[in-house]
């Protein structure tokens, strides 16, 4: 291990306190803007604000447009599919989490 | 090199149509899909499927891999006979939509690769200067972390490029900031420490899903934190003065008389802290003291005397 690897490394959360814009998550996801628009009209996406040129989406935004694009591509469903996918995933994430609770009582 | 035995991964007979080899994929595929599946093995099992597939539902390949399929059983010692794949044509390298970068040493000596050193290129990132993908990872930390932040150390493991053209297992360590606030299933970005540019393009991002280890006795959703306090039958029924741990230390809580099992205290802003802080919440668990000496089953007996008490009632009997 060389010393540089372990130097302290800090990162931003996502969900938190992190804002981008629309052409940094173009960019990031490698999208092209007209392909966000398809995402933020199924709520994958939810930017802030009202005109593109200023809108801000959340840090968060970046993961759950990738994991759409990886559900498109690989299970063949349209970007509505994957909105519904995602949804329901959190959903299920929040049970599961309760579950757990009532599980481990006792 | 172990054979594969492809269609036995897919689940269908040697001779399905391709319709049927189609609606096998495309089952498997939900089930252990990385991003929906919670099969320990998600990962593996979809890559296998994926490789799978790309070979069972192109006839071509399909035709050459069954002429070599009848001799060997999946997991067996396997050699291509030199020669195997003539009078038949593949178009090379033409991998109709999987990622071919995770699959099989098999599959690579039948198919050949070099399809993942293209498909940077194809998805839209300047020639021979790609940006590198970017990595995901889980890092468990303990409550404590996330009221108090933390530095956390881990190692993670993953594939390069050796100079052979081989792709190597490689294991670093990282040092990281865990910030005090942090929230189960978050994710915390690290500029440039995913997979490695190609060219000049520079590294890619390292996200990390928070996931905090089991407490034994706090219990995490959301911003909120939960604990089940066992309490005295008295205490429950006369109130009482106790003390009860936070993550931030013990705390004196006053019990109001009559309280039953289940009911919830909240202490305002106790939760994870952040700018809206969370709750922590207090369940109160009645506990029964054990009858096990001859004045304690004594005492149960008058209490049972003293109280008349049907806990049944509700029911009906």
């Amino acid at each position: 291990m060389t010393k540089q690897m372990m130097s302290l490394l800090s990162g931003d959360v996502l969900e938190d306190n992190m804002e981008i814009t629309l052409a940094e998550l173009c960019r990031i996801c490698r999208l092209p803007a007209e392909r966000v628009f398809e995402l933020v009209e199924e709520g994958i996406a939810e930017p802030l604000g009202q005109d593109p040129q200023y809108w801000r989406f959340q840090g968060i935004s970046v993961l759950r447009v990738r994991c759409a694009l990886r559900l498109e591509h690989d299970l063949g469903i349209n970007t509505a599919g994957a909105a519904l996918v995602l949804d329901l995933l959190d959903e299920i994430e929040t049970m599961r989490t309760r579950l757990n609770r009532f599980e481990n009582l006792g | 090199m172990e054979f594969k035995d492809y269609y036995e991964i897919m689940g269908v007979k040697k001779d399905a149509t391709q319709d049927e080899i189609k609606r096998a994929y495309r089952k498997l595929a939900r089930k252990y899909h990385p991003d929906v599946s919670k099969e320990p093995d998600a990962e593996k099992r979809f890559k296998e499927v994926g490789e799978a597939y790309e070979v069972l539902k192109d006839p071509e390949k399909r035709a050459a891999y069954d002429q070599l399929g009848t001799n060997y059983k999946a997991g067996e010692d396997f050699r291509p006979p030199p020669g195997w794949d003539q009078g038949f044509e593949f178009h090379g390298g033409d991998f109709t939509g999987a990622d071919a970068s995770g699959f099989s040493d098999f599959f690579e000596q039948l198919f050949g690769r070099g399809f993942s050193y293209s498909s940077g290129a194809s998805r839209g990132g300047a020639e021979y200067h790609t940006r590198g993908n970017d990595t995901h990872a889980k890092i468990l930390i303990d409550l404590e972390d996330a009221y108090h932040g933390a530095n956390k150390t881990m190692t993670l493991k993953h594939t390069e490029l050796g100079p052979d053209g081989r792709p190597q297992v490689k294991e670093r360590t990282l040092n990281v900031r865990i910030p005090k606030g942090v929230r189960q299933g978050q994710h915390l970005r690290l500029a440039k420490q995913g997979g490695a540019g190609i060219g000049k393009g520079e590294a890619g991002d390292l996200f990390l899903e928070i996931q905090f280890k089991p407490h034994p006795y706090y219990h995490i959703e959301g911003k909120d934190v939960y604990l089940d306090l066992p309490l005295a039958p008295w205490e429950a029924a006369l109130g009482a003065k106790i003390k009860a741990p936070t993550p931030t230390g013990p705390v004196d809580l006053k019990i109001p008389p009559g309280s039953a099992a289940g009911r919830k205290l909240r202490l305002k802003g106790k939760g994870i802290p952040g700018k809206q802080p969370g709750d922590l919440y207090v369940i109160l668990q009645i506990a029964l003291p054990p009858a096990d000496t001859e004045s304690a089953k004594q005492a149960y007996r008058e209490f049972e005397k003293a109280v008349p008490f049907n806990p049944r009632a509700s029911l009906g009997v």
